[in-house]
Protein backbone atom coordinates (compact mmCIF):
# COMPACT_ATOMS: atom_id res chain seq x y z
CA UNK A 1 0.00 0.00 0.00
CA UNK A 2 1.29 3.46 -0.85
CA UNK A 3 2.16 5.68 2.11
CA UNK A 4 -0.42 8.51 2.15
CA UNK A 5 2.33 11.12 2.18
CA UNK A 6 3.90 9.67 -0.98
CA UNK A 7 0.79 10.60 -2.93
CA UNK A 8 1.11 14.09 -1.49
CA UNK A 9 4.75 14.29 -2.52
CA UNK A 10 3.84 13.36 -6.07
CA UNK A 11 2.45 16.91 -6.44
CA UNK A 12 6.04 18.09 -6.21
CA UNK A 13 7.65 15.37 -8.31
CA UNK A 14 5.28 16.25 -11.16
CA UNK A 15 6.96 19.67 -11.46
CA UNK A 16 9.45 19.86 -14.31
CA UNK A 17 13.02 18.95 -13.45
CA UNK A 18 12.28 17.61 -9.95
CA UNK A 19 14.10 14.33 -9.27
CA UNK A 20 12.75 13.62 -5.85
CA UNK A 21 11.15 14.92 -2.71
CA UNK A 22 11.23 13.91 0.94
CA UNK A 23 9.59 14.74 4.23
CA UNK A 24 12.32 14.97 6.86
CA UNK A 25 12.17 15.50 10.62
CA UNK A 26 13.86 18.87 11.15
CA UNK A 27 15.47 18.02 14.48
CA UNK A 28 17.23 14.78 13.59
CA UNK A 29 17.10 14.49 9.81
CA UNK A 30 15.10 11.25 9.73
CA UNK A 31 13.08 10.55 6.59
CA UNK A 32 9.31 10.38 7.14
CA UNK A 33 8.36 9.76 3.52
CA UNK A 34 10.14 9.96 0.21
CA UNK A 35 9.57 9.81 -3.51
CA UNK A 36 13.02 9.76 -5.06
CA UNK A 37 14.54 8.76 -8.34
CA UNK A 38 16.79 5.74 -8.19
CA UNK A 39 20.34 6.48 -7.06
CA UNK A 40 19.57 9.30 -4.62
CA UNK A 41 20.70 8.40 -1.10
CA UNK A 42 17.72 9.80 0.76
CA UNK A 43 18.84 9.13 4.33
CA UNK A 44 22.26 10.73 4.04
CA UNK A 45 20.98 13.71 2.11
CA UNK A 46 18.14 14.20 4.60
CA UNK A 47 20.53 14.46 7.52
CA UNK A 48 22.71 17.03 5.77
CA UNK A 49 19.72 19.00 4.54
CA UNK A 50 18.27 19.12 8.04
CA UNK A 51 21.59 20.27 9.48
CA UNK A 52 21.99 23.04 6.89
CA UNK A 53 18.42 24.16 7.52
CA UNK A 54 18.97 24.32 11.28
CA UNK A 55 22.09 26.43 10.79
CA UNK A 56 20.49 28.86 8.38
CA UNK A 57 17.33 29.08 10.50
CA UNK A 58 19.48 30.17 13.45
CA UNK A 59 21.25 32.72 11.28
CA UNK A 60 18.00 34.27 10.02
CA UNK A 61 16.57 34.32 13.53
CA UNK A 62 19.73 35.88 15.00
CA UNK A 63 20.07 38.52 12.31
CA UNK A 64 17.22 40.88 11.65
CA UNK A 65 15.23 38.85 9.12
CA UNK A 66 13.19 36.45 11.28
CA UNK A 67 11.87 32.94 10.72
CA UNK A 68 13.20 30.91 7.80
CA UNK A 69 10.59 30.24 5.14
CA UNK A 70 12.54 28.76 2.24
CA UNK A 71 16.08 27.57 1.64
CA UNK A 72 17.64 26.97 -1.75
CA UNK A 73 21.05 25.45 -2.38
CA UNK A 74 22.14 26.05 -5.96
CA UNK A 75 24.81 23.80 -7.41
CA UNK A 76 26.48 23.42 -10.77
CA UNK A 77 24.05 20.77 -11.99
CA UNK A 78 20.94 21.27 -9.93
CA UNK A 79 19.08 22.57 -6.93
CA UNK A 80 18.15 21.47 -3.42
CA UNK A 81 15.08 23.29 -2.11
CA UNK A 82 13.74 23.11 1.45
CA UNK A 83 10.51 24.41 2.98
CA UNK A 84 10.13 24.11 6.76
CA UNK A 85 6.61 22.94 7.67
CA UNK A 86 4.98 24.09 10.91
CA UNK A 87 5.04 20.62 12.49
CA UNK A 88 8.83 20.43 12.65
CA UNK A 89 9.03 18.62 9.33
CA UNK A 90 10.99 19.75 6.29
CA UNK A 91 9.80 19.37 2.72
CA UNK A 92 13.01 18.70 0.78
CA UNK A 93 13.10 18.62 -3.04
CA UNK A 94 16.01 17.94 -5.34
CA UNK A 95 16.14 18.66 -9.04
CA UNK A 96 18.39 19.15 -12.02
CA UNK A 97 19.39 22.44 -13.55
CA UNK A 98 16.09 22.36 -15.46
CA UNK A 99 14.04 22.34 -12.24
CA UNK A 100 11.26 24.90 -12.20
CA UNK A 101 12.11 26.21 -8.76
CA UNK A 102 9.21 28.66 -8.59
CA UNK A 103 6.54 26.05 -9.24
CA UNK A 104 8.29 23.44 -7.11
CA UNK A 105 8.29 25.91 -4.24
CA UNK A 106 4.57 26.52 -4.59
CA UNK A 107 3.84 22.79 -4.49
CA UNK A 108 6.22 22.34 -1.54
CA UNK A 109 4.34 25.06 0.35
CA UNK A 110 1.09 23.19 -0.32
CA UNK A 111 2.61 20.00 1.06
CA UNK A 112 3.88 21.92 4.10
CA UNK A 113 0.34 23.16 4.73
CA UNK A 114 -1.04 19.62 4.69
CA UNK A 115 1.56 18.06 6.99
CA UNK A 116 1.27 20.82 9.60
CA UNK B 1 -12.31 44.01 -5.47
CA UNK B 2 -12.82 40.55 -3.97
CA UNK B 3 -16.23 40.41 -5.60
CA UNK B 4 -14.79 41.50 -8.94
CA UNK B 5 -12.08 38.85 -8.73
CA UNK B 6 -14.69 36.22 -7.93
CA UNK B 7 -16.80 37.36 -10.89
CA UNK B 8 -13.79 37.12 -13.18
CA UNK B 9 -12.89 33.71 -11.73
CA UNK B 10 -16.44 32.49 -12.40
CA UNK B 11 -16.29 33.75 -15.97
CA UNK B 12 -12.88 32.15 -16.43
CA UNK B 13 -14.17 28.83 -15.10
CA UNK B 14 -17.12 28.90 -17.49
CA UNK B 15 -14.97 29.94 -20.44
CA UNK B 16 -11.25 29.19 -19.92
CA UNK B 17 -10.52 30.39 -23.46
CA UNK B 18 -11.73 33.87 -22.56
CA UNK B 19 -9.25 36.74 -22.33
CA UNK B 20 -10.52 37.52 -18.85
CA UNK B 21 -7.55 35.53 -17.58
CA UNK B 22 -5.29 38.52 -18.25
CA UNK B 23 -7.11 40.76 -15.80
CA UNK B 24 -7.84 37.94 -13.36
CA UNK B 25 -4.20 36.82 -13.28
CA UNK B 26 -3.01 40.39 -12.76
CA UNK B 27 -5.43 40.99 -9.89
CA UNK B 28 -4.43 37.72 -8.24
CA UNK B 29 -0.79 38.74 -8.62
CA UNK B 30 -1.38 42.20 -7.20
CA UNK B 31 -3.20 40.75 -4.19
CA UNK B 32 -0.41 38.26 -3.53
CA UNK B 33 -2.28 35.09 -4.51
CA UNK B 34 0.64 33.92 -6.59
CA UNK B 35 -0.21 30.24 -6.74
CA UNK B 36 -3.63 31.01 -8.22
CA UNK B 37 -2.09 33.64 -10.49
CA UNK B 38 0.37 31.09 -11.90
CA UNK B 39 -2.39 28.59 -12.62
CA UNK B 40 -4.55 31.21 -14.33
CA UNK B 41 -1.62 32.47 -16.42
CA UNK B 42 -0.54 28.98 -17.46
CA UNK B 43 -4.09 28.02 -18.39
CA UNK B 44 -4.38 31.23 -20.39
CA UNK B 45 -1.12 30.43 -22.16
CA UNK B 46 -2.42 27.00 -23.11
CA UNK B 47 -5.33 28.69 -24.90
CA UNK B 48 -3.35 31.66 -26.23
CA UNK B 49 0.25 30.51 -26.69
CA UNK B 50 1.16 33.34 -29.06
CA UNK B 51 -0.43 36.15 -27.06
CA UNK B 52 2.38 38.45 -25.89
CA UNK B 53 0.28 39.89 -23.05
CA UNK B 54 -0.16 36.40 -21.62
CA UNK B 55 3.60 35.83 -21.55
CA UNK B 56 4.08 39.29 -20.04
CA UNK B 57 1.61 38.44 -17.27
CA UNK B 58 3.38 35.15 -16.56
CA UNK B 59 6.75 36.91 -16.37
CA UNK B 60 5.43 39.48 -13.87
CA UNK B 61 4.14 36.66 -11.66
CA UNK B 62 7.51 34.88 -11.91
CA UNK B 63 9.21 38.05 -10.66
CA UNK B 64 6.91 38.12 -7.64
CA UNK B 65 7.70 34.46 -6.98
CA UNK B 66 11.40 35.32 -7.18
CA UNK B 67 12.20 33.30 -10.30
CA UNK B 68 13.94 36.18 -12.05
CA UNK B 69 15.89 34.05 -14.52
CA UNK B 70 12.75 32.49 -15.93
CA UNK B 71 10.99 35.86 -16.02
CA UNK B 72 13.89 37.30 -17.99
CA UNK B 73 13.73 34.39 -20.44
CA UNK B 74 9.99 34.85 -20.97
CA UNK B 75 10.33 38.59 -21.60
CA UNK B 76 13.23 38.07 -23.99
CA UNK B 77 11.07 35.63 -25.97
CA UNK B 78 8.35 38.28 -26.15
CA UNK B 79 10.85 40.84 -27.47
CA UNK B 80 12.02 38.44 -30.18
CA UNK B 81 8.53 38.59 -31.71
CA UNK B 82 7.54 42.07 -30.55
CA UNK B 83 10.70 44.21 -30.19
CA UNK B 84 8.76 47.21 -28.88
CA UNK B 85 6.52 45.41 -26.39
CA UNK B 86 6.21 47.89 -23.53
CA UNK B 87 5.59 45.32 -20.78
CA UNK B 88 8.61 43.22 -21.73
CA UNK B 89 10.84 46.28 -22.10
CA UNK B 90 9.72 47.61 -18.73
CA UNK B 91 10.19 44.25 -17.02
CA UNK B 92 13.64 43.70 -18.50
CA UNK B 93 14.52 47.29 -17.62
CA UNK B 94 13.79 46.66 -13.96
CA UNK B 95 15.63 43.34 -13.97
CA UNK B 96 18.70 45.10 -15.40
CA UNK B 97 18.34 47.79 -12.75
CA UNK B 98 18.25 45.18 -9.97
CA UNK B 99 21.30 43.53 -11.53
CA UNK B 100 23.12 46.84 -11.27
CA UNK B 101 23.27 47.25 -15.07
CA UNK B 102 22.01 50.81 -15.10
CA UNK B 103 22.86 51.56 -18.74
CA UNK B 104 20.80 48.61 -20.02
CA UNK B 105 17.99 49.49 -17.62
CA UNK B 106 17.79 53.05 -18.91
CA UNK B 107 18.06 51.84 -22.51
CA UNK B 108 15.14 49.39 -22.08
CA UNK B 109 12.95 51.89 -20.28
CA UNK B 110 13.66 54.70 -22.73
CA UNK B 111 12.79 52.35 -25.62
CA UNK B 112 9.56 51.48 -23.80
CA UNK B 113 8.76 55.16 -23.41
CA UNK B 114 9.42 55.67 -27.12
CA UNK B 115 6.99 52.84 -27.90
CA UNK B 116 4.27 54.34 -25.73
CA UNK B 117 4.96 57.87 -24.44
CA UNK B 118 1.59 57.93 -22.68
CA UNK B 119 2.28 54.94 -20.41
CA UNK B 120 2.62 56.54 -16.99
CA UNK B 121 4.03 53.32 -15.46
CA UNK B 122 7.03 53.56 -17.80
CA UNK B 123 7.50 57.22 -16.90
CA UNK B 124 7.38 56.28 -13.23
CA UNK B 125 9.88 53.43 -13.76
CA UNK B 126 12.29 55.75 -15.56
CA UNK B 127 12.02 58.32 -12.78
CA UNK B 128 12.71 55.63 -10.19
CA UNK B 129 15.84 54.40 -11.97
CA UNK B 130 17.17 57.90 -12.62
CA UNK B 131 16.56 58.92 -8.99
CA UNK B 132 18.42 55.81 -7.80
CA UNK B 133 21.36 56.63 -10.07
CA UNK B 134 21.54 60.18 -8.67
CA UNK B 135 21.25 58.97 -5.06
CA UNK B 136 23.94 56.37 -5.64
CA UNK B 137 26.29 58.98 -7.13
CA UNK B 138 25.69 61.30 -4.17
CA UNK B 139 26.69 58.55 -1.72
CA UNK B 140 29.61 57.16 -3.64
CA UNK B 141 32.13 58.05 -0.92
CA UNK B 142 33.14 55.01 1.15
CA UNK B 143 31.38 55.05 4.52
CA UNK B 144 33.05 52.18 6.28
CA UNK B 145 36.62 51.14 6.86
CA UNK B 146 36.07 47.39 7.12
CA UNK B 147 39.28 45.60 6.06
CA UNK B 148 37.43 43.26 3.67
CA UNK B 149 34.32 45.17 2.60
CA UNK B 150 35.34 48.80 3.13
CA UNK B 151 33.07 51.01 1.02
CA UNK B 152 30.39 48.36 0.46
CA UNK B 153 26.86 49.34 1.40
CA UNK B 154 25.83 47.19 4.36
CA UNK B 155 29.39 46.27 5.34
CA UNK B 156 28.61 47.41 8.87
CA UNK B 157 25.35 45.55 9.41
CA UNK B 158 24.53 43.05 6.64
CA UNK B 159 27.70 41.48 5.30
CA UNK B 160 29.91 38.92 6.97
CA UNK B 161 32.92 36.83 5.99
CA UNK B 162 33.55 33.84 8.28
CA UNK B 163 35.98 30.95 8.27
CA UNK B 164 34.54 27.44 8.10
CA UNK B 165 35.73 27.08 11.67
CA UNK B 166 33.36 29.81 12.75
CA UNK B 167 35.71 32.79 13.03
CA UNK B 168 34.68 36.27 11.92
CA UNK B 169 37.06 37.55 9.25
CA UNK B 170 35.32 40.71 8.06
CA UNK B 171 32.06 42.66 7.89
CA UNK B 172 29.39 42.68 10.54
CA UNK B 173 25.84 41.45 11.14
CA UNK B 174 23.37 43.15 13.40
CA UNK B 175 20.34 41.66 15.11
CA UNK B 176 16.82 43.05 15.37
CA UNK B 177 17.85 45.37 18.22
CA UNK B 178 20.96 46.61 16.44
CA UNK B 179 23.29 44.42 18.49
CA UNK B 180 26.37 42.93 16.84
CA UNK B 181 25.47 39.26 16.20
CA UNK B 182 28.46 38.46 13.97
CA UNK B 183 30.07 36.00 16.38
CA UNK B 184 26.83 34.10 16.93
CA UNK B 185 26.12 33.83 13.20
CA UNK B 186 29.69 32.68 12.54
CA UNK B 187 29.33 29.99 15.16
CA UNK B 188 26.11 28.65 13.64
CA UNK B 189 27.86 28.41 10.29
CA UNK B 190 30.92 26.58 11.52
CA UNK B 191 31.35 23.62 9.15
CA UNK B 192 28.48 24.69 6.87
CA UNK B 193 30.66 25.19 3.77
CA UNK B 194 31.82 21.60 3.83
CA UNK B 195 28.32 20.41 4.68
CA UNK B 196 26.93 22.18 1.62
CA UNK B 197 29.70 20.70 -0.51
CA UNK B 198 28.96 17.16 0.76
CA UNK B 199 25.23 17.59 0.23
CA UNK B 200 25.65 18.71 -3.39
CA UNK B 201 28.15 15.95 -4.08
CA UNK B 202 25.88 13.21 -2.64
CA UNK B 203 23.06 14.43 -4.83
CA UNK B 204 25.28 14.35 -7.90
CA UNK B 205 24.78 18.08 -8.39
CA UNK B 206 28.45 19.01 -8.74
CA UNK B 207 29.99 21.94 -6.92
CA UNK B 208 27.64 24.14 -4.88
CA UNK B 209 27.47 27.80 -5.87
CA UNK B 210 25.28 29.53 -3.33
CA UNK B 211 22.45 29.19 -0.84
CA UNK B 212 19.61 31.63 -0.25
CA UNK B 213 17.61 31.55 2.97
CA UNK B 214 14.36 33.46 2.62
CA UNK B 215 12.82 34.63 5.87
CA UNK B 216 9.85 36.70 6.96
CA UNK B 217 11.67 40.03 7.00
CA UNK B 218 14.50 39.45 4.53
CA UNK B 219 16.89 37.13 2.76
CA UNK B 220 20.34 35.73 3.49
CA UNK B 221 22.65 34.90 0.59
CA UNK B 222 25.46 32.48 1.41
CA UNK B 223 28.39 31.76 -0.90
CA UNK B 224 31.90 30.45 -0.57
CA UNK B 225 34.69 32.77 -1.77
CA UNK B 226 37.09 29.89 -1.19
CA UNK B 227 36.63 26.34 0.15
CA UNK B 228 37.28 27.39 3.75
CA UNK B 229 35.25 30.56 4.04
CA UNK B 230 31.62 31.61 3.82
CA UNK B 231 30.24 34.95 2.81
CA UNK B 232 26.85 36.07 4.12
CA UNK B 233 24.93 38.98 2.68
CA UNK B 234 21.72 39.90 4.49
CA UNK B 235 19.16 42.29 3.10
CA UNK B 236 15.52 43.08 3.81
CA UNK B 237 12.79 41.93 1.45
CA UNK B 238 12.82 45.18 -0.54
CA UNK B 239 15.98 43.87 -2.23
CA UNK B 240 15.01 41.31 -4.91
CA UNK B 241 16.83 37.99 -5.10
CA UNK B 242 18.60 38.95 -8.33
CA UNK B 243 19.95 42.18 -6.85
CA UNK B 244 21.03 40.33 -3.70
CA UNK B 245 22.99 37.87 -5.85
CA UNK B 246 24.77 40.73 -7.61
CA UNK B 247 25.75 42.34 -4.29
CA UNK B 248 26.98 38.95 -3.05
CA UNK B 249 29.03 38.41 -6.19
CA UNK B 250 30.77 41.77 -5.81
CA UNK B 251 31.40 41.17 -2.13
CA UNK B 252 32.77 37.74 -3.05
CA UNK B 253 35.30 39.37 -5.38
CA UNK B 254 36.38 41.69 -2.58
CA UNK B 255 36.70 38.75 -0.18
CA UNK B 256 38.76 36.67 -2.64
CA UNK B 257 41.01 39.63 -3.28
CA UNK B 258 41.52 40.15 0.46
CA UNK B 259 42.14 36.42 1.03
CA UNK B 260 44.52 36.37 -1.94
CA UNK B 261 46.61 39.08 -0.31
CA UNK B 262 47.64 36.64 2.41
CA UNK B 263 44.86 37.39 4.90
CA UNK B 264 43.80 36.33 7.43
Amino acid sequence: MTHPYVRLLDQVTRVGGVRGVMLVVADDGLVVAESLMEGIRGGAVAALAASLTRRLAMVTKTSAVGELGFLQLQAEEGTLAIVPAPAGVLVVAVGGSDMNVGLARLEMLRVAEVVR
Amino acid sequence: MAREIQAMADLFERDPGSLVFLELGEELRRTGRLESAVRVALTGLEWHPSLAEAHDLYARILVDIGDLDRARAVWLQVLERHPRHVGALKGLGFLSFWDGDIDTALDRLETALGADPTDHTVVQALMTVRAAVETSAAHAEPAAADPVFGGFEGADDGMLLVSDRGRVLGGRLRGPDGDDVSEAAAAYLSGAAHEAERTARMLGLGAWHWMVAEAVEGNVHVSSPDPDTLLLVVRDRSVPAGRLAVVAERAGHAARSWLGDGHP
